[in-house]
């Protein structure tokens, strides 16, 4: 699997291309500046972009912003943004084409090597990877919502709820939470019951809806 | 920053006009009944406090007698502002609040604007007193005139003079309301000007000319000790947060490493156990790390800007707040994050203290009146809010002030609360 890197510090990026080596993940490029990562992006059609938010030559978001024009220029082009801080502002942006293919994880999240990579071929794949306090960002503000439909799941459904919006397919919540994916497929049908979403077998627009559900505006 | 309109002089309806003159009559009225011997009395009491000084009793008398003159100064300053928009800067040096009745004393004396108050009294006693009293004179003495035709001759006694009138029937009497008619036609240009004199004279001699500089210069001063102060503070809990947080976990964390290295070969268990402690040591660190940064210059400022961290904030609120932004430009970096606190702390406030259930933000620039970013959070709570010590909101307009920026607070009981912002900047 191909993959161009974009990442400013020195020691992150050898760490990362070190790590997604170790992995068996092929580094396309490992570039340190916006302009090189639109070039690599736009040239080596790689398999999916691991990206770092800010970057130079401006320091702002210049790595969101290029992973965003990117995916105008080829939907769907899976991209992997990472930050030092996750802002549900940068996750809507990413989310708003609805094409999936998209993940958004704190810097942190590299500490534990397999779930990283776990969440890099989930997106490589055309899923989703959201970080857990984006998810939780979003479960707490919609828990304060006047009509609550969140209110009426268990608390077992939440914790089902929280780990499907993070991209998560039925049989790795299953792993996660140690009962058997059958469970968690019951769960999952009485979550889409309770918040009135349609039930899609395809995993990938299955985290699209309740991303979009927990998302909107009240 | 004249309010001429409101005196009636400036242009405005027959009605409103004939209101306007009246109300500044009825004001000049007032004004001389009070000048008269609220200067006799200030004045006096001025001089017997300042007198008994080398006696000692005037050490003791004569801050309250002077506070008092300041008191009714500054209530002339008010009038001045509010009836004829003419300003007048009060800038009296601040004084130490425990200091004892001699350093006040002293402390007062020094002080140029005192003197420039007791130079003054003599003036408004004289001066301001006829200045008042003619603005009313030249509405009411022509009404008397007209009385007098109307048959108050009758009962004036004899030889009554109106003007250079001469009264005794009634054919002098409608001399008498001729000459008030003509007087009449000068009133509603003269009495509101009369007015206004009366209060420029009063700025006149109250103002060093340096008035609004010196006023200014207090301001700057305030306000850079404000500045300083809340650095000084905000580096230091900035030094007491990484010191207590994430320089500890790094040397617990090398701790953890040096003894891993030590049980690697021995205790392999319980290397790994340590091992995991001490990636759960980094992760917490980096967490604590991260509330700081945010708490000193949140990313989303740095990378979007004021609009876009607005919007990022109001995401992470439990409240649905809408947030509209104009926004041609980019904001200097220090009004940007100065705005950003602001408007941060009074989100936090409303959240915490209102109970509504939407909040509204609204930023935009414009160039009217000078370049100014105006920013206003309203929400649908229960009102009361209040500038008050201690409150969030007396926090916001000090740091605000750093860049001549006002807040200002309306909060009804019962609600909304509408708390706006004004700091004045230039786009890039």
């Amino acid at each position: 699997m191909r993959v161009v890197l974009a990442e400013d510090l020195f020691l992150l990026r050898d760490g990362l291309v070190r790590l997604l080596q170790a992995y068996d993940f092929e580094i396309a490029a490992a570039v340190e500046t916006g302009p090189e990562l639109a070039r690599a992006l736009a040239e080596l059609e790689p398999d999916v972009a691991v990206v770092d938010v800010r970057l130079p030559p401006t320091h702002t978001d210049e790595g969101l912003q290029c992973a965003l024009d990117a995916r105008r220029d080829r939907p769907g082009l899976p991209v992997l943004v990472l930050s030092q801080h996750v802002e549900q502002l940068y996750a809507r942006e990413l989310l708003a084409d609805g094409t999936g293919g998209v993940g958004y994880l704190l810097k942190d999240r590299v500490f534990d090597a397999e779930q990283f990579v776990d969440a890099v071929r989930r997106v490589a794949a055309g899923g989703t990877a959201m970080d857990p306090q984006v998810i939780q960002q979003l479960l707490s503000r919609r828990a304060a919502d006047d009509n609550r439909p969140l209110g009426r799941l268990t608390p077992r459904e939440l914790e089902v709820l929280e780990l499907m919006a993070q991209g998560r397919s039925n049989a790795a919540i299953a792993e996660k939470l140690v009962v058997t994916e059958r469970a968690i497929a019951k769960h999952t049908s009485n979550i889409f019951a309770k918040l009135g979403l349609e039930v899609s077998d395809d995993d990938n627009r299955r985290v699209l809806a309740v991303l979009a559900y927990l998302d909107q505006d009240r | 920053m004249t309010t001429e309109a409101k005196n009636g002089s400036g242009s405005g309806n027959g009605g409103t006009r004939v209101r306007g003159v009246a109300r500044a009559a009825l004001r000049g009225l007032g004004l001389a009944l009070v000048v008269l011997p609220g200067a006799v009395t200030c004045f006096v009491l001025s001089v017997v406090s300042i007198a008994l000084i080398p006696v000692g009793v005037g050490i003791v008398t004569t801050p309250w007698v002077l506070t008092g003159v300041r008191a009714y100064a500054d209530w002339r300053r008010v009038l001045a502002a509010e009836w004829c928009g003419v300003p007048i800067p009060s800038a009296y040096r601040p004084l130490p609040k425990d200091a004892n009745p001699w350093t006040r004393t002293f402390g007062m004396l020094r002080d140029p604007a005192t003197w420039r108050d007791l130079w003054w009294l003599p003036v408004d006693m004289t001066a301001g007193f006829v200045t008042a009293l003619l603005s009313a004179a030249l509405l009411f003495y022509p009404l008397e005139g007209f009385a007098v035709a109307a048959g108050l001759w009758r009962v004036l006694p004899d030889g009554y003079w109106y003007g250079f009138v001469h009264v005794t029937d009634q054919a002098s009497a409608f001399g008498a309301a001729t000459l008030g008619l003509a007087l009449l036609f000068f009133t509603p240009f003269l009495t509101p000007r009369l007015l206004e004199g009366h209060f420029r004279l009063a700025r006149a001699v109250l103002t060093s000319g340096q008035g609004e500089l010196a006023e200014r210069v207090r301001v700057l001063t305030e306000t850079r000790r404000d500045a300083v102060d809340t650095s000084a503070a905000e580096l230091r809990r900035i030094e007491r947060d990484l010191h207590d947080g994430a320089q500890a976990r790094l040397v617990a964390m090398g701790m953890d490493l040096g003894t891993i290295e030590v049980l690697v070969e021995k205790d392999p268990e319980q290397a790994k156990r340590l091992l995991a402690q001490a990636r759960q040591s980094s992760a917490e660190a980096l967490t604590e790390l991260r509330e700081l940064v945010r708490g000193i210059h949140p990313p989303v400022l740095a990378e979007r800007g004021l609009g876009d961290a607005v919007r990022a904030l109001a995401l992470r609120l439990p409240v649905a707040t809408e947030v509209s932004v104009e926004l041609p430009g980019r904001v200097d970096a220090p009004v940007e994050s100065a705005a950003y606190f602001a408007v941060s702390e009074v989100l936090t406030n409303a959240v915490k203290h209102s109970g509504a259930d939407r909040i509204w933000v609204d930023l935009h620039h414009t160039d009217e009146g000078g370049a100014v970013l105006r920013i206003s959070v309203t929400d649908n709570g229960r009102g009361g809010a209040a500038i008050g010590a201690g409150s969030g909101l007396a926090g916001v307009e000090r740091r605000l002030g750093t860049f001549d920026g006002v807040l200002a607070v309306s909060s009804p009981a019962g609600g909304p609360t509408m708390v706006t912002m004004e700091i004045p900047c230039a786009l890039s």
